[in-house]
């Protein structure tokens, strides 16, 4: 059977480049189609790809653009196939359109970004500027989509296996941000197992083919009554009600008595973990939360950890602030909320995260517990 | 200054950079030394330069083993070294934490005595390129350097990196092992 | 019973013979593929005849059940509503991608797209050059009325030169916005097509080519010939500003010098039994493009 060829049995803890096991869990996944066009610091992904699909029966195609790329996605996802691209943030801008169709049209279907700065042609170092466009205004129009934030190399298997089974599950397109660190690095990791796309759910909605058997299947974003336009949106933000609900997933890191609580994801939630240990270290009360969907946002931990009596926020980013905002939403005035963060591809150190914690410790006249206290 | 964070040194920590010219195998000696992790079943992060940088000839990449989960790959006080030629000399030499190895194959940095080190750090000067070939192991400086490093600071036992390199070396290019097996234990003998 | 035409596919013999005494003969009826829905299109306009030539191929192909349709944005953005097919409405100009995914995912599939001008020839423009040189095995129907209808007409990347549109108050000045694009001539230099024609709708003999050649580039997609182009010069009477009879005048005298019809490629005509033969021939002297895959 073709998929035992896919490579590394599911328990061997391997150490790979983050961008293939992003290629490697998507297989693994039930994914067989992958458009893409080259772009700097994924394409290992798609080299990936066009080595291993072809031989498991699967297709990978090198698109003539971002665009083409992304509607070949919506037409694969259409036609009822787990079906994904890749690309970092210029590109990713090139995508919107077909996000947006994608979700007008209730069409599942993966999207990748590791990150690059921005805006324009940026640069290539690890960044976090996309936050808003993947989490706010991916496309035109009313609607959201899942954003899975990966930290680690593990977290770019488990995490893009879990994308590809929320946009099913919500037939929405399903983003997976991720970085140029995490993308470039290497690290143990367990694979998924492998799932044979002949096992995932049937799609009955799926054009392929009435067979004669059926009325015809239309995938489709247009709808020129407004009502009709409005009732459909409204059903999509039902659906969107659930996963707001059921999907919210963070991982907290210190937060039980934390005074101060950083909150970061991706690269930028590794280096705050080592500034929060630090900090621990001189006596002050740092947590960490690191949301791993930025859409949803982990707004019930937030909740949880505000009812817990931290006295402040604050949102670590590799941007010029824009997850702030929804830490601000998330605390609603409750607790003041503070940003710090590098662009264009600087990253920060842990001691200039530390000294931010410091400082902020002692604006708020947090005095740091003795030593081992 | 000193901080307490996980850059800090630390003995059951390796922050190692591994920089040269492209070709000359660093990005492959770090991940001889990251599976050497792998195998012992500690953390381990592997992170290259990428970009126009791959392009214009310096290649360098950072390998941290740690017992502690690691928190940025990017390594910026490492405590070890490895460099292959004068620009990784001038440019990481200087950022090593105090007390750290500096593995260094003078072939190509010719002027790397005038770098000037931190405090304590244990420099190992070599022609390592040199005696490399004049071994008839052409190539595998990279792989002698690691050998000192290893020599120096037993960051794994010897069987799991040398059950490491052997992992490393992809089974169509068998016939490259014995000669890195070699390069390996010639540096250790250094 | 019903005395359908012999043409006629079974399943469409069984919805129309309910419907006919018995000393009545079918000579024409709606074919099985074309929906049961009033068109949205303007008099005169020739979107109409050519969804029926494609309805009435699916028909005689025996395809309809394994078709999959994509509407483009323009005029005909709507006519997931006329083929009673599976259908996918794409994003403006990106039908061909779209398509090409749906073949890629079921290549027993018979999928065609279905474009407009601006569609096709303007904001399409990359998705359609690719798909026809990656030679995707889907059929291509590219409605050419030099204008874009849908939004008013404004110019389109196949007006004439001196053509007034809404954007071209002054007449289409090609030393300012250049020429107009001839999509068939174009696409036929490339290897990956099998077939490339252009036809018209303003006669009963026009439309009689048109059918012939809307058919082949289907059954060309049924015998994995390769990527088939049909090119209908059409018209456009609202927005021309004519009556229905003026705009097919006027098609015929200044769109069809412009736009030859005729074949522009046809691999099968030149003896070859696909795509990849009659492209490794033309490249014969060049020797890596003759390696044959493992």
């Amino acid at each position: 059977m073709a998929d035992q060829q896919i490579s590394a049995a599911s328990e061997d803890r391997v150490l790979m480049k983050g961008n293939e096991v992003l290629a490697e869990a998507a297989m693994r996944a039930g994914c067989r189609f992958f458009f893409g066009y080259p772009i700097t610091p994924q394409t290992e992904l798609a080299a990936y790809m066009a080595k291993k699909l072809p031989k498991i029966g699967g297709t990978f195609l090198q698109a003539e653009s971002e665009i083409a790329a992304i509607n070949m996605v919506y037409g694969a996802g259409a036609a009822g196939a787990r079906a994904m691209t890749s690309s970092s943030s210029p590109g990713v801008s090139l995508k919107g359109e077909g996000i947006s169709y994608m979700a007008g049209a209730d069409v599942p279907g993966v999207i990748i970004n590791v990150e690059r700065g921005g805006p324009g042609l940026g640069g290539i170092q690890p960044s976090q500027s996309d936050y808003f466009q993947a989490t706010r205004a991916m496309g035109h129009g009313d609607f959201f989509m899942p954003v899975l934030a990966p930290s680690t190399v593990q977290e770019m298997a488990d995490l893009i296996y879990l994308a590809f089974d929320l946009a099913d599950e919500y037939r929405t397109p399903a983003m997976i941000l991720a970085d140029g660190m995490i993308g470039q690095m290497m690290e143990p990791v367990t694979l998924p197992p492998a799932r044979d796309p002949k096992d995932l759910p049937k799609k009955p909605w799926a054009t392929t083919g009435t067979h004669m058997e059926r009325e015809h299947n239309v995938i489709n974003s247009l709808f020129l009554t407004p009502q009709k336009l409005e009732d459909t949106n409204r059903e999509r933000f039902e659906r969107y009600k659930k996963i707001e609900a059921t999907q919210q997933r963070q991982e907290l890191f210190m937060c039980d008595d934390a005074d101060i609580v950083l909150v970061a994801f991706g690269a930028a939630s590794r280096i705050a973990r080592t500034a929060v240990r630090a900090a621990r270290n001189k006596g002050i009360k740092a947590g960490l939360l690191r949301p791993i969907t930025l859409w949803p946002f982990p707004t019930k931990a937030i909740d949880g950890i505000v009812e817990g009596g931290a006295k402040a926020f604050m949102s670590v980013e590799l941007n010029m602030g824009q997850m702030v905002q929804d830490v601000e939403l998330a605390t609603r005035g409750r607790v003041p909320v503070s940003f710090y963060g590098r662009t264009g591809g600087v990253l920060p150190t842990p001691e200039e995260i530390l000294e931010q914690i410091e400082l902020r410790a002692s604006e708020l006249g947090i005095n740091p517990a003795k030593a081992g206290e | 200054m000193a901080m307490p964070t996980d850059t800090s040194m630390k003995t059951n920590e390796m922050l190692c950079v591994l920089s040269g010219f492209g070709g000359q195998g660093v990005l492959f000696a770090g991940k001889v030394m990251a599976n050497a992790g792998l195998l012992d079943g500690r953390n381990v992060s592997w992170m290259p330069s990428y970009g126009p940088e791959m392009r214009g000839g310096t290649a360098n990449c950072n390998v941290s083993l740690s017992d502690e989960a690691i928190g940025s790959p990017f390594i910026t006080k490492p405590t070890a070294l490895i460099a292959l030629n004068q620009p990784s000399v001038e440019k990481f030499g200087p950022t090593l934490v105090e007390g750290g190895i500096a593995i260094i194959d003078t072939t190509l940095a010719m002027n790397a005595d005038a770098v000037e080190l931190p405090a304590g750090v244990r420099r190992f000067s070599f022609k390592a390129t040199q005696l490399a070939e004049d071994k008839g192991l052409k190539g595998l400086a990279n792989i002698v350097c690691l050998g000192k490093l290893w020599a120096e600071t037993q960051f794994a036992d010897l069987d799991v990196l040398e059950a490491a390199l052997r992992k490393c070396v992809p089974p169509k290019h068998a016939n490259l092992l014995e000669p890195n097996l070699k390069a390996l234990h010639m540096g250790i003998e250094l | 019973m019903a005395t359908a035409p012999k043409t006629l596919p079974d399943y469409q013999e069984e919805r129309i013979g309910s419907q006919i005494a018995a000393d009545e003969k079918i000579v024409s009826a709606r074919p099985h593929a074309l929906a049961d829905k009033v068109f949205n299109f303007c008099p005169g306009c020739t979107h109409g005849i050519v969804h029926r030539l494609v309805a009435e191929a699916i028909d005689e192909l025996g395809i309809e059940g394994k078709t999959v349709g994509i509407s483009p944005v323009g005029c005909s953005v709507m006519n997931y509503d006329f083929f009673n097919c599976d259908m996918i409405e794409a994003s403006h100009g990106r039908a061909p991608a779209v398509a090409t995914a749906v073949k890629r995912v079921h290549p027993e599939n018979v999928v065609f797209a279905y474009q407009g001008d601006g569609d096709l020839a303007s904001i399409g423009t990359a998705e359609t050059v690719h798909a026809a040189t990656r030679g995707e095995h889907i059929t291509v129907i590219f409605i050419n009325n030099a204008i874009y209808g849908m939004t008013g007409g404004q110019m389109a990347p196949t007006s004439l030169p001196n053509q007034v549109t809404q954007t071209s108050p002054y007449g289409r000045d090609v030393t300012k916005v250049g020429f107009p694009i001839r999509m068939s001539e174009m696409l036929a230099t490339l290897d990956g097509p099998a077939y490339i024609e252009r036809v018209a709708c303003d006669s009963t003999a026009h439309i009689r080519q048109a059918k012939k050649a809307i058919k082949k580039a289907f059954e060309n997609q049924v015998n994995g010939v390769g990527y088939s182009f049909v090119e209908v010069v059409a018209t456009c009477p609202t927005n021309w500003g004519m009556t229905p009879q003026a705009a097919f005048d006027w098609l015929r005298e200044n769109m069809l010098p412009y736009y030859p019809l005729g074949v522009y490629k046809d691999v099968s005509a030149e003896g070859y039994s696909n795509a990849y033969e009659a492209a490794a021939e033309r490249a014969k002297d060049c020797p890596i493009a003759q390696k044959k895959e493992g």
